[in-house]
């Protein structure tokens, strides 16, 4: 188990270190922070001073290695737009983005997987053939597409629902959270939605098929046989072996969420990562570029793990080992 | 019948007690985000229009782009090379505490000391040499030659309130503690990337402002910043996306806002390379010598353009065909320049008297992302040009790559928008002759150079009369563009979107100031 872990550890390392260097020069590669920050009346002195504070004067190996120093000592950098500690805005603006990817997961899970349970037991049933066809199309429609039907829809038609923006947050521990107040709710409901349609069709094929997988098994039909009420049959014994799945799928999808919120911030103008993301790359702001990514990185490594230990739970001929 | 009667004239009066307060509140959509709230760590427009609500300067500058009085009520060259400025008196800060000599100062020495700036404001400050307080309400600013747009420089420079910024982090602005102005609204709250509060400040000297609390929501794409007006979310959005226009004047619940802005477009032509990286025969191959550098090749891409066309069907109207560097009302914009007229045959004519009867190949290089339609307008110029025989092909890059390239001096043929207050400040970045000593021709991508424009830039520049300055400043522009320094296209349109009952004076600098919303 501790080998395991420290192996899972380097390699997380080693992903964060190619990461950032392959960030860096992709950042380098593009152009030149200063071509769109510098004051269109600045002259060629003022510019080379401007380059020398920031240290862009130096090649990106220089650049780089500088990072690299400043890194061990915890210090990711400042953002060349925002001048302030770029890992403060990144962190700053993360749990918008966790708050939204949690909701849309949640949202998944509560209906992909009873739907999905329901397709898997009454394939000919027609409301299981709606359910499944209405899932290939929120397999199909691009994310940024729906949410501006939403918007449309429930925002300017219906005047249901706001726009976009996080609207009031309320502080949980510290952190402001939008699940607090009505107002928030409110406002966290259509970008959760468009972000959940995917994976909620996603979840609730994989659901679908797992369980009719299950249903030919011999266990089944040896309860059945031994006169098991049919419920406890889908709820405990059924239920039990599809979770397997659904838990590996969702805690990868989960990590996806977050990378795909990208989209979803921007059509919602909700303040998360993502959006920061953007804007950092458009202004070609690198610190914040490369902070986001090993933040986001370190999540995945962190997912992946947490799906891993879960899985041995569920499962117990699961065993975590480092194979030789 | 009375009792119903009291029973409405109270329900009126409760009524008349919850509007007021209810519509004194504005919300507007930005289009761009606010990066930080110090008014002095980087020069970029979005943290300008957010500053001007805080923080005022010595000058200011009205809708049409003239200067006005400001903290300043009067200055005067008091000889060629020391400007003084009287302030205005019993002024105000977000605390209580009076403006004075002293806070002039420490503002004007302040973007100096912001050593990790991206964008600092230092251009603006650098031609003082000395300041000098003469009193209490006088300062007195050196320069070290003659220099006549100290007062426009110094409305780049927000006065801050120097007890309140001295030792002040960015930190402490973006928490709101060192924003202490005092302009006619105070802050309220930041929340970054999302929106910012403000509300109104009742000890205000000038007009007081119609709206009690002003939100700005950071919107930066277009589809939700229109969607939060169509369904009311906000009561006003700035930069509405060109393919909404139309949609937005045919829906009676919104007015339209729009004007002629400050932003030229124009070409930057190779002028210095003797083989221009892409610039070829029709075969591909290279040419003897540079063509660009011939004033007549020039002018048959000057008369090649329709402007008129391009205004009207690339642009859908949003532009008016240009002949100047900066826009209509501005000082240096001289009226006898007018557009350049479509005229293919004579553009064929002067290519031929060139020494290209026969044409040759060109790529035309712009940004995708930046102004109006940007691309379709590159692509537009490409197709006019192929008609009289420059075969042209079109590469346009988004912003983030394209303004390094162009700077570098990578392309032959080059889009660049630029808007300017004043002529011979756009002339000496643009067409001045590059020399990185005395900051000229610092975007003068073609590196177009005459001694004759260059006297007449500095001419204008250290001439402390307005009237003086106003005339050296056409005749430059006139001596650049009859030399077709760069081609000019078209002034560009800025547009506002606004929820009917709200008026909106537009300003030509584009800028969003809450003040010039008002309930109609």
């Amino acid at each position: 188990m501790s080998g395991f872990m420290i192996r899972r550890l380097i390699q997380a390392l080693l992903v964060l270190l190619t990461m950032s260097a392959l960030v860096f020069v992709a950042v380098f590669a593009i152009g030149d922070p200063l071509a769109l920050l510098v004051d269109p009346q600045a002259d060629q002195h003022d510019i080379a001073r401007v380059r020398r504070g920031l240290g862009l004067d130096q090649p990106w190996w220089v650049q780089y290695a500088r990072f690299l120093g400043a890194l061990v000592h915890g210090d990711l950098g400042r953002s060349f737009v925002h001048g302030e500690p770029a890992i403060r805005l990144v962190l700053e603006r993360m749990p918008a983005t966790l708050e939204l990817a949690v909701a849309a997961l949640l949202i998944a899970l509560l209906v992909g997987v009873p739907l999905g349970l329901w397709v898997g037991l009454q394939p000919r049933s027609w409301s299981a053939r709606l359910i499944d066809a209405l899932s290939l199309l929120g397999f199909s429609l691009p994310t940024f597409w729906v949410g501006m039907m939403f918007i449309m829809l429930f925002g300017v038609w219906l005047g249901w629902l706001p726009t976009g923006g996080r609207g009031e947050t309320t502080l949980w521990l510290g952190i402001p959270l939008s699940i607090g107040s009505l107002d928030g709710w409110r406002h966290l409901l259509l970008p959760a939605l468009t972000l959940a349609l995917f994976k909620c069709s996603l979840l609730l094929r994989l659901t679908a098929s797992a369980t009719r997988e299950a249903l030919r098994q011999d266990y089944v039909r040896f309860a059945r046989a031994r006169g098991l009420h049919p419920a406890r049959i889908v709820f405990v014994h059924v239920f039990k072996n599809i979770l397997i799945p659904i838990v590996t799928v969702s805690g990868l999808e989960f990590g996806s969420l977050i990378a795909f919120a990208v989209v979803t911030e921007t059509v919602f103008a909700w303040p998360g990562m993502g959006k920061l993301l953007i804007e950092a790359i458009g202004q070609l702001d690198r610190p914040v570029v490369v902070a986001y990514l090993l933040v986001t990185v370190t999540l995945f490594v962190t997912i992946n793990l947490a799906v891993d230990l879960l899985y041995a739970l569920l499962d117990p001929r699961v065993r975590l080992r480092s194979r030789s | 019948m009375p009792r119903f009667h009291h029973a409405l004239t109270a329900l009126t009066l409760a009524f008349a007690a919850i509007l007021p307060a209810h519509a004194a509140d504005l919300r507007i959509g930005l289009a761009a985000d606010v990066s930080s709230l110090d008014p002095h760590f980087v020069n970029i427009a979005p943290n300008i229009a957010l500053s001007s609500h805080l923080f005022e300067s010595l000058t200011s500058i009205d809708p049409n782009g003239k200067l006005q009085p400001g903290l300043a009520t009067s200055w005067k060259a008091v000889d060629p090379t020391t400007w003084e400025f009287k302030l205005r008196r019993g002024v105000k800060f977000h605390d209580g505490s009076e403006l004075t000599a002293d806070d002039v100062i420490f503002s004007l020495d302040r973007p100096a000391t912001l050593t990790n700036s991206p964008g600092p404001f230092t251009s603006y400050t650098k031609p003082i040499v000395a300041k000098q307080v003469v009193d209490r309400y006088t300062v007195r600013l050196k320069t070290a030659t003659p220099y006549g747009p100290l007062p426009l420089d110094v409305n780049s420079i927000f006065i801050v309130s120097k007890k309140a910024a001295q030792n002040a982090t960015p930190e402490d602005f973006n928490s709101g503690k060192a924003l202490i102005g005092t302009g006619p609204f105070k802050f309220a709250s930041f929340k970054r990337g999302e929106a910012i509060e403000l509300v109104r400040n009742p000890q205000y000297w000038g007009e007081k402002p119609a709206w009690d609390k002003v939100t700005f929501r950071i919107l930066t794409s277009d589809a939700p910043r229109l969607a939060a007006l169509l369904a009311g979310d906000v009561d006003a959005i700035e930069n509405v996306p060109t393919a909404d226009i139309a949609r937005l004047k045919a829906n009676p619940k919104f007015v339209l806002a729009q004007r002629a802005s400050w932003r030229t477009l124009f070409w930057q032509l190779d002028q210095w390379r003797d083989n221009s990286p892409y610039v070829t025969d029709k075969a591909g191959k290279p040419l003897a010598r540079n063509p660009l550098k011939d004033v007549r090749v020039r002018q048959a891409i000057s008369k090649a353009i329709n402007r008129d066309a391009l205004v009207e069907r690339t642009l859908e109207g949003l532009a008016i065909p240009a002949g100047n560097i900066v826009s209509p009302g501005i000082l240096g914009n001289a009226k006898a320049l007018k557009p350049e007229a479509y005229d293919p045959e004579g553009a064929k004519k002067l290519l031929a008297a060139a020494g290209y009867p026969d044409g040759f190949a060109l790529t035309l290089h712009g940004p995708n992302n930046r102004y109006i339609n940007d691309e379709q307008v590159v692509q537009t110029v490409a197709q006019l040009l192929t008609r009289v025989g420059i075969q042209a092909r079109v590469e346009t890059l988004p912003l983030s790559a394209y303004f390094g390239k162009a700077r570098a001096g990578d392309y032959s043929v080059a889009l660049l928008g630029w808007g300017s207050l004043a002529g011979d400040f756009a002339l000496r970045s643009l067409v001045g002759t590059p020399n990185p000593d005395t900051g000229w021709g610092s975007w003068n991508w073609g590196r177009y150079s005459n001694p004759k424009v260059d006297q007449l830039v500095a001419a204008s520049l250290a001439s402390v009369e307005p009237q003086e300055r106003e005339k050296l400043a056409e005749q430059a522009a006139t001596q650049a563009l009859k030399d077709y320094a760069v081609i000019p296209l078209y002034h560009q349109y800025a547009s506002w979107g606004l929820k009917k009952g709200i008026k909106f004076t537009p300003r030509v600098d584009e800028f969003s100031f809450a003040w010039q919303f008002k309930p109609e």
